[in-house]
């Protein structure tokens, strides 16, 4: 396979535990089978510092929390083929969500005031500010493909990816489920 | 009237089966390995057709019928399976997991939860509806015994079994609506329960992490359901 034939890969981290990247990383030596078959052109596991237009398949972890995460999404959607909703901070919010019934000010009080013994007080620069509610990614642009699970399987993750970049759409629903 | 148990025969997704009388649809799908999906109803407890996941499509009704409440009739043409039946429980299913906070990874019945089952069976794996995160409370006032209102899907199982097997009735429904959600007594705390004899049915025949046992952590809430069966079988023998 040529260079140029190759499909363009990314994944991207938004409001998660990095969970879903770790089982990522757990395909092991079949990351080689992938490499193969596509270039990680942005990734937190590599250097790209800006989200690149062309990509052909994004994988999505965790959910839309802050104004970076809502920036970051939509202009992930606008350079990206098929877009991977990947596990279930991403799908339905999950963990970050567990914020919402309490309410932005509450959360940061508790974070940054509450807690703190040293300078207290809410940050308004460098860290994004909090949506109202931690929210899933689906809320706010189209996904293509939802990949439940908490984080969805390494197997589960190369069979999508697989499939993706060989232009076939792939069923989860027997692969993984919310929780798993 | 036709004498007590008198067989009907009706045909089910193309089957020709048969029922005693009395049965419901439900009865004799299960008897004869056609599955419905169901989280309110259970084996021992009175049927109550809340959570709509049965509803099967008979020929000549305009309006759909929960199985579990339907009983057989002679000629009776079912159909348990149709893309628009699909569709209707897929919609039920994913505006339970929106109405309240189920978050399935950190909930004590993660990989045993009813709700959670049913929806990887029926093929889900988003919801088309934005997700509400209510504020709801958790109860753990009880010496055993915790209830997460967070989980809560309003089958009413709880309310029955310490109704009709128990026969304390620590368990009701509140409000309406959004707004109901079951209580003990009158709305006190579990712990300070007059009635409660701390016997733990309500939690085992709870599809969710909505009732569990105090210091289980998430995924350990496995529910044992044998005994209902069990109990009713025992009681109509000495009856």
């Amino acid at each position: 396979m040529s260079a140029m034939s190759k499909k363009r890969l990314a994944t991207v981290w938004l409001d998660g535990c990095s969970g879903c990247h770790m089982s990522f990383l757990d395909m092991d030596e079949r990351l080689l089978t992938v490499a193969g078959m596509a270039d990680l052109v942005y990734s937190p596991l590599v250097d790209a510092k800006e989200f690149p237009e062309g990509v052909d398949v994004a994988l999505v972890e965790g959910a839309v929390s802050s104004e970076e995460d809502l920036h970051k999404i939509k202009l992930v959607r606008s350079r990206t083929k098929t877009l991977v909703s990947l596990g279930d901070c991403a799908v339905t919010a999950n963990v970050p969500g567990m914020r919402n019934p309490f309410g932005v000010k509450a959360v940061c009080d508790r974070a940054y005031r509450e807690n703190v013994t040293f300078d207290p007080g809410i940050p308004n620069q460098v860290v994004p500010a909090l949506l109202p509610n931690s929210r899933p990614i689906h809320e706010f642009v189209n996904v293509d493909v939802f990949v439940p699970g908490c984080p969805p399987s390494a197997d589960t993750i190369y069979y999508v990816v697989t499939e993706l970049l060989e232009g076939r759409q792939p069923d989860v629903s027997a692969r993984t489920r919310f929780g798993s | 009237m036709s004498p007590v148990g008198a067989v009907k025969t009706l045909k089910i997704d193309g089957r020709d089966l048969s029922g005693r009388q009395e049965e419901t649809i439900l009865d004799v799908a299960r008897q004869n390995g056609i599955f419905l999906p169901r989280l309110c109803e259970m084996d021992g407890l009175s049927d109550v057709g809340a959570c709509r996941l049965c509803l099967v499509e008979i020929k000549g009704q305009n309006k759909l019928l929960p199985a579990c409440v339907t009983v057989v009739e002679e000629g009776m043409e079912v159909t348990t399976d149709s893309e628009r039946l699909l569709n209707y429980r897929r919609m039920i299913l994913e505006l339970l997991l929106t109405e309240r906070n189920h978050v399935c990874s950190v909930c004590v019945s993660n990989g045993h939860c009813e709700l959670q089952m049913l929806a990887q069976r029926l093929g889900i794996t988003h919801v088309h509806f934005p997700y509400r995160f209510p504020k709801e409370e958790v109860d753990a006032s009880h010496e055993r015994f915790v209830i997460d209102h967070n989980r809560c899907i309003l089958c009413t199982r709880c309310v029955r079994v310490c109704d009709e097997i128990e026969g304390a009735h620590t368990w009701d429904i509140m409000g309406r609506g959004i707004d109901a959600k079951v209580i003990t007594d009158l709305n006190e705390p579990w712990g300070s329960s007059e009635t409660c004899t701390s016997c733990g049915k309500c939690v085992h025949v709870c599809p969710t992490g909505a009732l569990f046992e105090k210091g289980r952590s998430v995924a350990e809430m496995l529910k044992r359901r044998q005994f209902l069966p069990y109990l009713t079988m025992m009681r109509e023998e000495n009856e």
